[in-house]
């Protein structure tokens, strides 16, 4: 059964053996024998990026809006190092991605030869698992093992290391096998007994709550459906994380809005005040809990995570279940209609009436005026104008993040890529291009700002060598929106370094990678500018210039808990205690 | 509503693949999560099973406690994760060698507490001895503290091997 073939041979081969299309890489010394086996092969496909940053990025919006494994492969050193950024986002936001890394040859790993990093040292912390392949013999059944860890679980990126003598030495490839891991089995199934407790706490809740996660998109569409059927059999409504967005559709009437630090006004007070929480695929993340000992203080919590090292670790939970989320939702959906207690109609009734209370408050309202465009506007005409077309938005990090969670509405998974945990500015525009990649025909936009998008503007060039269409449509405010925001509030509005001089001008930059710029300054120009923009075949660079100072809320400051947020229509700003100012 | 946050030390046993690197995988999450590390000891223990036995002494709060074990537990070279301090009646010995100088009075007086202490001379000399002592850590630190005074001129100790009591394995040998 086994072939002899070189170790790059065994790369391509359990690469195709994996369902793999396509890959984003950059080529170097130490991979040179792997680039020599892509060239001689027709069945995978490569995406050259400009830099290995960008190629995880663009891996993980692939991986995102498909749920596929994304795949990299990078150089030693420099390569290797260049990622480090990418996998730590990878790992923080649960992504599943493979990253190939050449090494130097084994017998000079360990003397600083040329491009020479200890790579799985390096990226020990910043992935859920890695290897370094020392005997080709290893190499066919590692690849397999990394694809298999990066996919089951709590998904994650996995570096498989590959030194350049392993890469040219012959030896045996057995091909995929189904083996059982040896170690690492995650449980999916729930435990009935919880699941049933926890259906009996739902069932009896007066004021309940379900607080969605990125889990949920993790888990695969079924989990999503799941989701919706159970809010609808019961009736309870659905707020989610950042990375939960699409999960549960926003047309739908029991969703009140993302929760957390810019999460809407309903969402937060609920949050706070409701009397059973079903927590399921998110993780109690900071940005969610706000001040911890005042988080959501009389609500019995039911926690449903395949990671049970999520469980308990910031929030004390009182029925954990461990499992997949499409499994527990299925078995909660069973157990519910197989239940007889039927909820306290009265009392949800009076919880609803309290929603509604808090939906009337408007939290995300704006004024948008004749002259300047309000961001919120921006982000409200581009959802608009793309709703109804096969559209995928990624993002980069801040202000224009938080605007185009709250005002982008989402009516379906994987349709939404953005950096949550690690926060990476940078990620949007290669996001886009692995998600361009993986739907040639879609409409993909990255809602980008002027300061994130120059972190990885390079990969302009590889959009426009790959014909990826991608739009970039950036809130142009001059400032690092979020950075001038928190001086504002916690700094005095001392703007430190938070104001970008000598911007490109985005149109000529646009031009000068081969692509078209637009630029769209007062609110008549907008939505004209924004057709042509969905309309043009090229990669897109929109420059949208926005009102300069406008601020992002609501916002629960750092240190305060949820029913203790700011909206955008007070004027005065409370202090922010010294307690809240170490906080991020 | 939160749990009692007393902080415990527990002693923690990990069954894992001996491979390279997977030592560093353990003290990385240690550190790199801000978790204690009181003792540890780390050698492989069934060759042909190609496993190793890390033993961890660690404190924490209940909650704290529970987080490393739920880490560790999701590394993918580990095998099993056994809170020996949960399970009860367990086994904790530490070996130690210590070495003593001195002369006249206080050499007669070093050996009488190393003979109350069943601590073994291992190397001698006419200014020195070397004592072997095994048992539990606390035994070890008072035998140490008594020496102070005596001439302790230096301490090597293995940390803490441990097992649970009875015929449970805590990973059964295919």
């Amino acid at each position: 059964m086994a072939r002899e073939m070189s170790g790059a041979e065994i790369v391509i081969q359990a690469l195709i053996d994996q369902g793999v299309e396509d890959i984003f890489g950059y080529p170097g010394g130490a991979v040179l024998p792997i680039y020599d086996a892509l060239y001689q092969q027709s069945k995978l496909e490569h995406v050259l990026v400009r830099h290995e940053q960008g190629a995880v990025h663009a891996a993980e919006g692939y991986a995102r809006s498909t749920g596929k494994v994304g795949v990299v492969l990078v150089t030693s050193g420099p390569g290797a190092t260049n990622a480090v950024t990418g996998l730590t986002d990878a790992l923080m936001d649960s992504i599943p991605v493979v990253c190939l890394t050449g090494q130097v040859a084994t017998h000079l790993i360990g003397n600083d030869a040329f491009q020479e990093c200890d790579t799985v040292g390096i990226t020990r912390p910043c992935t859920k698992h890695n290897y370094l392949v020392k005997d080709v013999n290893d190499l066919g059944r590692v690849l397999h093992e990394a694809f298999y860890v990066a996919s089951n679980g709590r998904p994650g990126p996995v570096v498989v290391d590959i030194p350049k003598d392993v890469q040219f030495a012959l030896g045996a490839y057995q091909g995929k096998t189904n083996a059982r891991h040896k170690t690492y089995q995650p449980r999916v199934k729930g435990d009935q007994q919880a699941i049933r407790t926890a259906v009996e706490a739902l069932a009896g809740a007066k004021k309940p709550i379900i607080y969605s996660g990125g889990g949920i998109i993790n888990s695969g569409p079924q989990a999503s459906r799941l989701l919706r059927s159970f809010s609808d059999i019961t009736g309870y409504p659905v707020t989610s994380t950042l990375m939960g967005l699409g999960a549960f559709p926003a047309a739908d009437d029991k969703w009140l809005g993302m929760l957390g630090m810019h999460g809407t006004y309903e969402a937060n007070m609920a949050m706070h005040d409701c009397d059973v929480m079903l927590c399921i695929g998110a993780r109690f993340d900071d940005r969610i809990t706000g001040r911890l000992d005042a988080f959501s203080p009389n609500s019995t919590k039911i926690h449903v995570d395949i990671d049970a090292s999520s469980i308990n670790k910031n929030v004390h939970v009182d029925i954990p279940i461990i499992g997949d989320c499409a499994h527990v939702l299925e078995d909660m959906v069973r157990v519910w209609k197989a239940r007889s207690a039927q909820p306290d109609k009265e009392a949800l009734s009076a919880w609803w009436s309290q929603i509604e209370e808090w939906r009337g408050r408007d939290c995300l309202k704006f004024a948008q005026g004749d002259d300047v465009i309000m961001p919120q506007h921006a982000i409200q005409r581009l959802y608009e104008l793309t709703k109804d077309r096969d559209t995928y938005i990624t993002t980069e990090v801040g202000q224009h993040q938080m605007w185009a969670a709250q005002f982008y509405r989402f009516e379906e998974p994987n349709r939404w890529m953005t950096s949550g945990g690690l926060g990476t500015m940078g990620y949007g525009l290669p996001a886009a291009i692995g998600v361009q990649r993986a739907h040639p025909d879609a409409l993909v936009i990255d809602i980008a700002g002027e300061a994130s998008i120059l972190m990885n503007m390079q990969e302009m060039s590889t959009a426009i060598q790959h014909q990826l269409p991608v739009k970039i449509f950036i809130l142009n405010n001059q400032y690092m929106g979020m950075v001038r925001q928190w001086q504002e509030l916690l700094h005095g509005n001392r703007l430190s370094h938070s104001y970008t001089d000598s911007l490109p001008d985005f149109v000529k930059l646009a031009e000068a990678y081969g692509g078209v710029g637009i630029r769209a300054e007062k609110p008549d120009e907008l939505d004209d500018a924004i057709k042509q923009m969905i309309d043009c075949d090229k990669p897109v660079l929109f420059d949208c210039r926005v009102h300069k100072l406008a601020n992002c809320f609501p916002m629960i400051p750092s240190g305060n808990a949820h029913n203790d947020m700011l909206v955008g229509d007070e004027t005065e700003v409370q202090q922010v205690s010294d307690e809240g100012k170490i906080l991020v | 509503m939160k749990p009692p946050q007393v902080v415990e030390s527990h002693t923690i046993s990990i069954i894992v693949d001996n491979e390279p690197g997977v030592l560093a995988r353990v003290i990385g999450l240690f550190s790199g999560r801000g978790y204690n590390i009181d003792s540890l000891t780390v050698t492989e223990t069934e060759h042909e099973a190609h496993l190793s036995r890390i033993t961890i002494v660690t404190a924490g709060t209940p909650m704290v406690i529970e987080q490393i074990k739920a880490q560790l537990e999701r590394l993918v070279p580990v095998h099993e994760v056994v809170d020996l301090t949960v399970r009860g009646a367990s086994l904790e010995r530490e070996l130690a060698l210590i070495k003593v100088q001195g002369k006249g009075e206080k050499r007669v007086e070093t050996l009488r507490l190393a003979e109350a202490f069943r601590a073994r001379v291992v190397d001698a000399t006419t200014e020195s001895f070397v004592f072997e002592i095994t048992g539990r850590s606390q035994k070890i630190d008072q035998f140490v503290v008594l020496m102070q005074p005596l001439g302790l001129a230096e301490v090597a100790r293995t940390g803490i091997a441990a097992i649970s009591r009875g015929a449970d394995e805590s990973l059964p040998i295919d």
